[in-house]
């Protein structure tokens, strides 16, 4: 018997077994991840010149982005629906993880069921039922006249970029939930049973105790839902109307009809960095209530 | 009774917010399948009359069909890609730990953070330099993508949820590393790997902006919707298509649900 020889062979097996174990996961994200997002840092500093990469290094994509008042103008639209959606989105999660994690009870599991059910439909039906919901000739406007609450259908609904902040809110808010449950769940008891034997009252120890240990969820639903958000296009064609625009409308347009790959990998640069800065600053501010606790 | 019962604020008006809060989530939702039975090309109240004449458009319509087999097809392709994908990166994270592995499992999450319009994008540039362009096989790596968090996320739970036991165990009974995960660790996740399977082909299935980007002449289903939706005649067949999809994701989740408990409680008693 020579011991050695096994030995050596049964850890020979374990590298290759594990080397088979890494490639698949290597590839998909060295080419499908950092490759591909690479070429799209690498178009946006290229000038459009009809051919795949583009021709040259320029940083004018850039300097158009921030020097042309309609690019401003959209940036800072998108950030203001995708943060009032996000907003919205988790104030309206927020008690429903709370009954979730302290008073749900035997229905618990039922309730997380149905609020997550509706993410795995289709998203593009649920912008659609709001279309059918807000259109002139659609359900809201009707349900008004047969009412008697309004005399003729309104064109306001549709359209607006308000009818936009609710229909994302309503097609993300599975995404909110989750983390601010899993986040009060984590909350230790006897912190809660602490403030009650301290003669703290149900809504101080919600104030002081629970609210600042739930923070770090609140967060990550934030991003989770923000990330999407930022960068959708299809609800603002279906919903906004043309006062709607967001940034990820106009990467797809330079993506199709404007046919201007490197504009548009610079646009989607800026998406990028626009989630990238949220990211560091829900890190920060995580960092904050993690030092208070 | 020894143990105290916590307060927590406010409990009577929680529930009707819940109620309430559901109501929100379904009955635009509810809609869809209200009005593909409704006898009228607009979708409003009062109802007309009750018809199944939106379903009939739907059967023979070959258009719709090719869709649905592309969509089908794609689905199955890139949730068994990223399954794979999943179930490898969890397992070399949880159990091996080398600094490889980690650093692969945190790029594998990384496209959470980014949104499909980006990856569509990156994937257009990236299969035209490959020289195959928009097709059906750029979709699937699409999908790969935007599925990879979700399977690596569901298979680091369920590896990091075994034991370490059970894997020494059989290691101290002589099995090499490649039999304790045949034998052992894939057995012990399949119902982990089930749902993990049906949640990405439902994420693929119902995806529609990556999509959007890499479509060659084949549309996915989604696609069609989209193309549907310009014509004011069509939403009524759109309606029924819809529900249909909604009844068919309804009960892949449902299954995958069932599944995901199955797992948790079967990790429950071999904890105990």
């Amino acid at each position: 018997m020579n011991n050695e020889g096994v030995s050596l062979r049964a850890f020979d097996r374990t590298r290759i077994f594990r080397g088979f174990m890494l490639t698949p996961g290597a590839i998909v994200t060295l080419v499908l991840v950092l490759f591909a997002l690479f070429l799209v840092v690498f178009l946006s500093v290229r000038v459009n010149d009809d051919s795949l990469l583009g021709a040259g290094v320029s940083l004018q994509n850039f300097v158009t982005i921030f020097t042309e008042p309609l690019y401003g103008l959209v940036v800072l639209r998108s950030l203001t629906i995708a943060g009032l959606v996000t907003l919205a989105t988790v104030v309206a999660a927020y008690p429903v993880a709370y009954y979730l994690a302290f008073h749900a009870g035997p229905r618990r599991s039922l309730i997380l069921f149905l609020v997550t059910l509706p993410f795995w439909t289709s998203y593009l039906l649920r912008v659609f039922a709001w279309k059918i919901v807000l259109a002139y000739n659609g359900v809201l406007n009707s349900v008004l006249m047969l009412t008697g609450l309004s005399a003729e259908p309104s064109t306001l609904f549709l359209n607006t970029p308000a009818a936009v902040v609710l229909t994302l809110a309503h097609a993300y808010a599975p995404f909110a939930i989750l983390p601010i449950f899993v986040a009060l769940e984590t909350i230790p008891k006897s912190l809660m049973e602490a403030a009650s034997d301290l003669g703290a009252r149900p809504f101080t120890t919600f104030r002081r105790v629970i609210l600042p240990n739930s923070m770090p969820g609140v967060l990550s639903a934030a991003v989770v839902v923000f990330v999407p958000t930022v960068g959708d296009y299809v609800t603002p064609a279906m919903i906004g109307g043309p006062t709607s625009t967001m940034i990820g409308s106009l990467v797809q347009a330079q993506f199709g009809k404007a046919n201007d790959w490197p504009f548009g990998a610079a646009l989607a640069v800026m998406v990028m960095l626009v989630i990238l800065a949220v990211v560091l600053i829900v890190r920060q501010a995580d960092r904050l209530f993690g030092s208070r606790t | 009774m020894s143990r105290r019962n916590i307060k927590t604020a406010g409990s009577g008006w929680l529930r009707w917010y819940v109620g309430l809060y559901l109501v929100f989530l379904y009955l635009p939702v509810a809609l869809i399948p209200l009005f593909s039975f409704n006898d009228s090309v607009q979708a409003a109240f009062p109802l007309k009359g009750f018809t199944l004449a939106w379903y009939e458009t739907l059967i023979g319509n070959e258009t719709l069909i090719g869709a649905l087999i592309t969509s089908l097809s794609i689905g199955l392709a890139a949730a068994a890609i990223a399954t794979l994908c999943g179930i490898t990166i969890a397992y070399m994270d949880t159990q091996v730990r080398s600094s490889v592995a980690r650093l692969i499992s945190g790029i594998a999450r990384l496209p959470i953070l980014i949104p499909g319009v980006v990856v569509g994008i990156s994937l257009l540039i990236l299969v035209n330099l490959l020289g195959f362009g928009p097709s059906r096989l750029a979709i699937v790596l699409g999908h790969v993508l935007v599925c990879l968090p979700t399977t690596v996320i569901i298979m680091r739970g369920r590896f990091a949820s075994i034991p370490r036991s059970i894997p020494e165990a059989a290691e101290d009974l002589g099995a090499g590393e490649m039999i304790v995960f045949r034998r052992v660790m894939l057995p012990l996740a399949l119902p982990a790997i089930g749902s993990s399977f049906m949640l990405a082909f439902l994420t693929s299935f119902d995806e529609f902006i990556v999509a959007f980007f890499l479509a060659g002449t084949q549309p996915t289903l989604p696609l069609y919707i989209w193309s549907q939706l310009r014509f004011p005649k069509s939403l009524p067949t759109v309606m029924a298509l819809g529900t249909a999809i909604l009844v068919v994701s309804i009960i892949i989740a449902g299954c995958a649900e069932l599944l995901r408990q199955r797992g948790l409680s079967r990790s429950m008693s071999s904890r105990a």
